[in-house]
């Protein structure tokens, strides 16, 4: 095991370096003057899923929209430092937004099928990209279901509206509908936080089994939750980044008595 | 005590407003029901429509709504897009949003007579649906740009997100999720335009003349419904035939309200 103390700043193994899918280096993300994420260089590491942890606006969510492009739909949002994918940055002005954003999918807080059919929803990534073909969406749009084990609750009302599925199922198919157009990230904005716990159970299983084709990041705020689904964790206080390394050690043996603080529940 | 006298004048002011509702309806339709047949429906007037029916009036309204529409329509929701996901707040969205709004105050003889001037003998259309039509389209722009724009603004950005994420473009974004979502409120900005153009009479009589046969081509002059019943009742050629006219209007309104309500209900999808 890669021992990663992986403080703010201090270069990373070597070994670590060469599985990362993504890497940010110096990464500020400011909303107008206020400085939300603070200089944070974090690997992503390939087929795992990496946890970001931290109080209420320590600037994960953030951070995690940094990474597919996402707050630049916000006014006044303002992007700094580097954001790799697999080397590149993504920030290039020669790499076109949309494909990255196919290729780094985002699945919400809130659940947010589109108002139309669950077959709709699962196509309309490919629809986008012009693909008609009716044998090769329906083979896509079930792949996808059947690997967001929704398959089996939906197949008999895939022309029904979405909005007609539980929280659970609409958060499964938006994950769905993220998977058919074959991402190779896939972020996570605490994607449980609306769910019961049975559905939450549930889309933990799937996490769990979505790592050997894809690389996650998670946003959670619930520490139960990091240390059952994730691989890799990274704690954030006030857009700093405090303490990066495996699970496992993080909630065992950190290393910063501020992660030590807030993961025994002493703040946050 | 006081909430119950509250509750009476409450009471009381809404039993004035349907009471109003009732009897204008009610006594037109008493009014005009008994002149209205399969004839009256389905033949032209005849003597400056003392005699006859309304068919010709007919046509013309319907003539007119859809040139009004098919004009105003696709220009009004461009620019309910161009405002609502486009502009960034500044001072040209203040310009922009205060033209339409002064748009809509506008008086309609007003538009009347600039279609009257513009259209009819500076475009030399003349007399004629299109004049009418594109004078009352540049009349409805405001109301379809308005209802379009606040329709679009109800989207949660929460779709828009979710269709950007996926590697959707913003224009793809707009056209596939933003506008399907926003359709039922369009859709009741388009009927409130509807009922406009189908009551207005200065500007159409200005602009489309009052010519009594039949509108074929869009060049032609047409009298619609409302044109119609005013010249009816103002030179005294027939009351009765006012009524009957009247009467066919208002449940023309009452229908285009029920289809709209229907069309919406269908498009609107249970949340």
């Amino acid at each position: 095991m890669i021992n990663v103390l992986g403080r703010q700043g201090r270069p990373l193994e070597g070994q670590l370096e060469q599985r990362a899918k993504m890497r940010t280096e110096n990464l500020c993300v400011y909303y107008g003057s206020l400085l939300a994420v603070k200089y944070v260089s974090l690997p992503v590491v390939r087929h795992s899923v990496t946890a970001l942890i931290g109080p209420s606006g320590c600037g994960k969510s953030t951070f995690l929209r940094a990474l597919n492009r996402m707050n630049e739909v916000i006014p006044g949002a303002r992007t700094e430092g580097r954001v790799l994918l697999d080397g590149h940055d993504i920030h290039d002005p020669s790499l076109d937004v949309a494909d990255l954003r196919r290729r780094v999918g985002m699945v919400f807080q809130q659940p947010n099928p589109f108002p139309m059919s669950v077959y709709d929803n699962v196509a309309y990534g490919l629809r986008i990209q012009g693909i008609r073909d009716r044998a090769t969406l329906d083979r896509i749009v079930e792949n996808s279901l059947r690997e967001a084990a929704l398959w089996d609750e939906v197949k008999d009302r895939m022309r029904r509206s979405a909005l007609e599925l539980s929280g659970g199922q609409q958060q499964r198919l938006v994950i769905a509908r993220v998977l058919a157009v074959r991402p190779e990230v896939i972020l996570m904005d605490e994607p449980a936080s609306a769910l019961d716990p049975v559905s939450t159970a549930r889309l933990e299983d799937l996490i769990h089994d979505l790592k050997r084709e894809y690389t996650i990041v998670i946003v959670t705020h619930n520490m139960r939750q990091a240390a059952r689904v994730s691989d890799w964790t990274a704690f954030m206080l006030n857009g700093e980044l405090i303490e990066y390394g495996p699970t496992e050690r993080i909630f065992t043996n950190p290393s910063d008595p501020r992660t030590e603080a807030y993961i025994t529940g002493r703040f946050g | 005590m006081e909430e119950g006298l509250a509750r009476a004048v409450l009471w009381g002011c809404l039993l004035v407003v349907l009471g109003a509702l009732a009897a204008i309806v009610g006594h037109v339709l008493v009014q005009g029901l008994p002149g209205i047949d399969v004839d009256f429906l389905t033949t032209a007037p005849r003597a400056s429509g003392r005699e006859g029916g309304i068919l010709t009036t007919i046509v013309a309204t319907l003539y007119l709504v859809a040139g009004a529409l098919a004009i105003a329509g696709p220009v009004g929701i461009a620019c309910a897009i161009y405002l609502a996901e486009y502009l960034r707040e500044g001072s040209l969205e203040r310009i922009a949003r205060f033209g339409v709004q002064t748009l809509a105050g506008v008086p309609s003889i007003i538009f009347g007579l600039f279609g009257f001037t513009a259209f009819v003998l500076w475009l030399g259309l003349g007399w004629s649906i299109l004049s009418g039509s594109l004078t009352l389209a540049a009349m409805i722009l405001p109301t379809l740009v308005k209802a379009a724009e606040e329709a679009i603004r109800a989207v949660p950005d929460s779709y828009r997100q979710g269709s950007l994420a996926l590697g959707a473009t913003k224009g793809q974004t707009i056209l596939r999720v933003v506008l399907p979502v926003a359709m039922p409120g369009i859709l009741s900005g388009v009927i409130l335009s509807i009922g406009r153009v189908i009551g207005e009479t200065a500007a159409v009589l200005l602009t489309a003349g009052s010519a009594l046969g039949f509108a074929v081509s869009p060049l032609d002059s047409g009298r619609t419904m409302a044109v119609h019943l005013y010249l009816l009742a103002m030179e005294g050629i027939s009351v009765p035939k006012a009524y009957s006219t009247s009467a066919v209007l208002i449940l023309l309104v009452v229908g285009l309200n029920a289809l709209a309500t229907r069309i919406t209900s269908r498009f609107t999808v249970r949340r």
